[in-house]
Order: C-alpha cells, then structure tokens, then sequence
C-alpha cells in the first residue's frame, strides 16, 4: 500500500539473471514525476531496487563522448548488465578500475531501454559495486533461490495483484524460474562435491 | 524467584518499618499490573510504591535510605540513576581512549547493555565471561540508548553465578545494501548533552563550534523480504571496517576531505553479508554485536524445496 507521508525503502529483491532479464514490464504507482519505477518480475513482484552477486567477467567503455561503462555480471542462471555513467561515478569508478574476473555485488535500479530493432533489454543501473569473496556469492545463489521460490509459492495467491499481472503480462512458462533455481543450486552442489574429499582425508574416524 | 517476586519482596522490605505490609498484598498488586495490564515491571514497581507510599502518608524521599536499587538491565529506563547490576560481561571492545579503562556488553536474563569503566576510577579489570555485582553504577543514555559507567566508589564483587544472557535485543542477518550520509568520520556537538552531529562545522541547535571527531555508520542491512536501518556506533563501526579513528583522522587529513573515510567503508562492508544484533529504537537497530556472515550455507533444503515444487 502506497504511504505518501513516509516513504519507506523496499527490499532489494534477489532475483536470478534469467529472470531479471526477462522482466521487460516497467509501471509507476503514482503519476508524479519522482515516483519510483517498478519493474514487474514474471514471478510475480514489483521491484524498484535489485540486489545481485555474481563474477563480473567483463567491463568496457560503451559511451561515445563521455564514459559509460558496461559490466557483465554473471550467475549461474545467466548475464545481467550493469551500466554506470557520469550520474552513478563511484559505480562507474568501479568498474573501469576493476580487474575481471571477480565476485562483485551490485546494489541497483533495474531499468528497462529499447533497442532499435524494438526489442525491450532490462540492466541494472547501479548505486553501489563492491568486491565480494566467494562465500557472499554462494549465499546469494542461496538467498536468490529462496526468493524465487517464494515468490512463485505466492504467484497465484489470493490478492497477488503482482502475481496476476505477471501472468498477463508475460508469456514465460514460471517453471522456467523454478528450473533456473534448481539448476543455480546444483552448481553450488557441485562446488562442495569437488571440495569434499580433501576434507575427508582430513578427518579421522 | 520471579521478578515479580524479587520486586515484592523489595517493596515489602522498604515499607515493613512504615506500615503493616503483607507481602502477598504487594505480590499481587504488582501481578496484576504486569501480567493483566501489560505495564513494565519498573512502572508497576513505581505504581505500588506510591500506593503504599499514600497509605503511609509518606513521600518517596523519606523512603530513600541512601542504597542504590539492584535492578534488571532491561529496567534500565532513565539517565543519571545509580543502580546496581549483577551481570555477565557478555562482550569486551577496544576503548577508544585513553580515559576508557574498559568498554563492552554486559547482560543478565532480562537483556544486554553498554558499559564503560573509566581509566581513572582504577577498578578492577572485568574479564569476559565472567559474573559480576557491580554496586554503584550510574546510567547514562545516549542517542535513546541506555550504557552504565563504572566509576570510583564501583563496587565490583564476582559472582559464581551462571547467567543466561536474555536477549531484548533483535537479531538479523542480510546484506548491507546502502550506507547513508552522515556515516564515516563525523563531528558532534561538544556542548554537554549535545553531541548533535554537525554539518559544516554547525550544530543546528548551537551554531558553529569546535566539534569532536567520532566514527559512526548508519547503514541499511536488507534480506530481500524486510530492510532495517542500522546504527553502527563508534566500537561497532571500528568492527565492521576494522578502522579505528586514529586511522580514519589520517585517511582524512592525507585526503584533506573527511568523505574519503566513508567511501572507503562503503567498499569494505556493502554487498557484504551480517548478521547484526542489538536493541530496537524507533527506525533503528543500534548495533551490539556485528559478524561477518562467511561460513557457507547448505543449498540443500532448498534444492529438495525447489525440486519439489
Ligand atoms: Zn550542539
């Protein structure tokens, strides 16, 4: 429910490269100017903030007169694109200074552009873009997963406006993001089977 | 014994040379206040104490025989009271000056809160984990958070008592997502009682003055489903960036530009995941104990969870 006294900051919501891509539907709650823009995740919840973890495997200068950077942010589900330019300068900083490959989280707007040939790209505009180390990543992987989850456990819940716009809005099958999310924690799995054994040399009986 | 109990039997104690006190009577008055009308047991303590005290005809001062109350951490609701505790130093943090004998957590079953010993008052060295009666300790509160000092005439017995350190305190854990303006190496107001932070050298209440440095983060610690605005207090602050303010006045001075200190807090801490624990103030959580999350979480559940579904 909108409250036009206090605004209160909305949770930065954890969504999967697949399914952030995919989330081509922008809306406002409000027509004033400053109002937020939501993106409409096609498993059902609006978000005006994002928060990803992943490697960022490559940057570069996009812009013609001025700096813009591009960041490829990659999860096991896929690429999300960051871009930071004069109006995001420590984000952008980051990411002309940053060696890749590294673990990066990225707190951002996500926004949505049209390309010529009509097709609706999402990235995120970010507000901050930090090294992390691998234990961050995996809980993210984690933390993504049970967000996701979540959310289509509530997709078709009573009251769910998100949840039926969601389904008007996109012709996505939500058992894509269900297959994304067992396929980025079996990736993990697989991480702790290869660091298995040496532990178990380890330890005794 | 209950506090409850604990409560009656001190009010029975006060006012057994005044009046023909039954010990029940008070039981039962404070029970109702705390169990049917919800009031915190140092309200209703206060609330019975006048009843008698009316039927006494007496007046609170004549009551007063000069020893401090021994009261609950969580009771702990007004500055510049002198109490005593028996409590658990829960945490030990690095002093921030050279006046700070000893700084950190205390607790009992009912909650958790700051002490300092000054360097001067010459105690007795508290050692973490250990149970301690501390007569004659004085409140203070800061920024709506309550800490107690240990002074002089500190009275410091060990206790072998185990205490099971309650928690009012809230715990999260998520990312730190944004850290806000007025975080890093600040200046507050040095009018007593003040400590206003100031903006380009003023104190909005006090005008321009020369403001002491303080490290401070007010951060915003997000789990994907809720957010919380988090207060990182001087000690905390230092714990989470591992920057303590000598560093950060030399960052600062080199940079000419105190802004550098936050900017590099903002890319140690942001992104990171914590979990933060410590008392609820209006919007804020106030920081007591902060720790990186870094062990790593079993997809496992969820993995059974998703292909489940
Ligand atoms: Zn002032």
């Amino acid at each position: 429910m909108a409250d036009n006294t206090t605004p209160t900051r909305e949770p930065a919501r954890r969504v999967f490269a697949t399914e952030l891509n995919d989330a081509t539907f922008t809306f406002k709650e409000s027509e004033d100017d400053r109002a937020p823009v939501y993106v409409l995740l096609p498993t059902g919840e609006q978000a005006n903030r994002v928060f990803v973890v992943g490697t960022l495997t490559e940057t570069e200068d996009v812009g013609r007169d001025q700096e813009y950077w591009q960041g490829r942010v990659v999860d096991p589900t896929g690429t999300a694109f960051v871009y930071a330019g004069q109006y995001q300068p420590e984000a952008a900083g980051a990411l002309r200074e940053l060696e890749t490959p590294t673990y990066v989280a990225v707190v951002g707007k996500p926004r949505t552009y049209e390309t010529d040939d009509g097709t609706v790209n999402v990235s995120i505009r970010p507000e901050s873009i930090t090294v992390v180390d691998e234990s961050a990543r995996s809980r993210w992987v984690t933390e993504a997963a049970e967000r996701t989850l979540d959310r289509l456990g509530a997709l078709d819940s009573e009251g769910n406006e998100y949840g039926v716009r969601a389904q008007e809005e996109y012709d996505v099958d939500p058992s894509v993001y269900q297959s994304a999310v067992v396929e980025a924690l079996e990736s993990l799995d697989e991480l702790d089977a290869e660091a298995e054994p040496a532990e178990d040399l380890s330890s005794g009986p | 014994m209950s506090d409850i109990q604990t409560a009656a039997r001190d009010i029975h104690e006060e006012f057994t040379d005044h009046l023909d006190i039954d010990l029940e009577d008070v039981s039962a008055r404070l029970e109702r206040l705390v169990s049917e009308y919800k009031v915190p047991l140092s309200e209703a303590r206060r609330s019975v104490e006048n009843h008698y005290l009316d039927e006494a005809g007496l007046e609170r001062d004549d009551l007063a025989s000069g020893s401090e109350e021994e009261v609950s951490i969580a009771d702990v609701n007004q500055p510049e009271q002198w109490i005593s505790l028996t409590a658990q130093v829960v945490d030990l943090w690095n002093p921030r000056s050279d006046a700070v004998g000893q700084v950190g957590l205390l607790g009992d079953e009912t909650g958790t809160i700051k002490f300092t010993a000054w360097a001067k008052s010459d105690l007795e060295t508290l050692e973490e984990g250990s149970v301690y009666r501390l007569e004659n300790v004085v409140t203070d509160e800061y920024q709506g958070r309550y800490s107690v000092k240990l002074n002089k005439t500190t009275e410091i017995t060990e206790v072998e008592d185990e205490i099971e350190v309650g928690d009012d305190d809230s715990t999260m854990d998520g990312a730190l997502v944004d850290i806000q303006s007025g975080s890093g190496l600040i200046k507050r107001c040095p009018v007593e009682g003040c400590t206003r932070v100031l903006q380009n050298g003023r104190c909005s209440e006090h005008g321009d003055v020369e403001g002491e440095f303080d490290l401070r983060i007010k951060g915003v610690l997000d789990d994907g489903k809720s957010v919380q605005e988090v207060i990182f207090d001087h000690e905390m602050t230092e714990a989470l960036t591992g920057i303590d303010i000598e560093t950060a006045k030399e960052m600062a001075q080199d940079a000419l530009d105190t802004t550098v200190v936050a900017d590099e807090m903002e890319e140690t801490v942001l992104g990171r995941y914590y979990r933060v624990t410590g008392p609820v103030m209006g919007r804020y959580l106030l920081a007591n104990e902060v720790e990186e999350l870094t062990e790593p979480v079993d997809p496992d559940d969820v993995l059974i969870q998703a292909r489940s579904m």
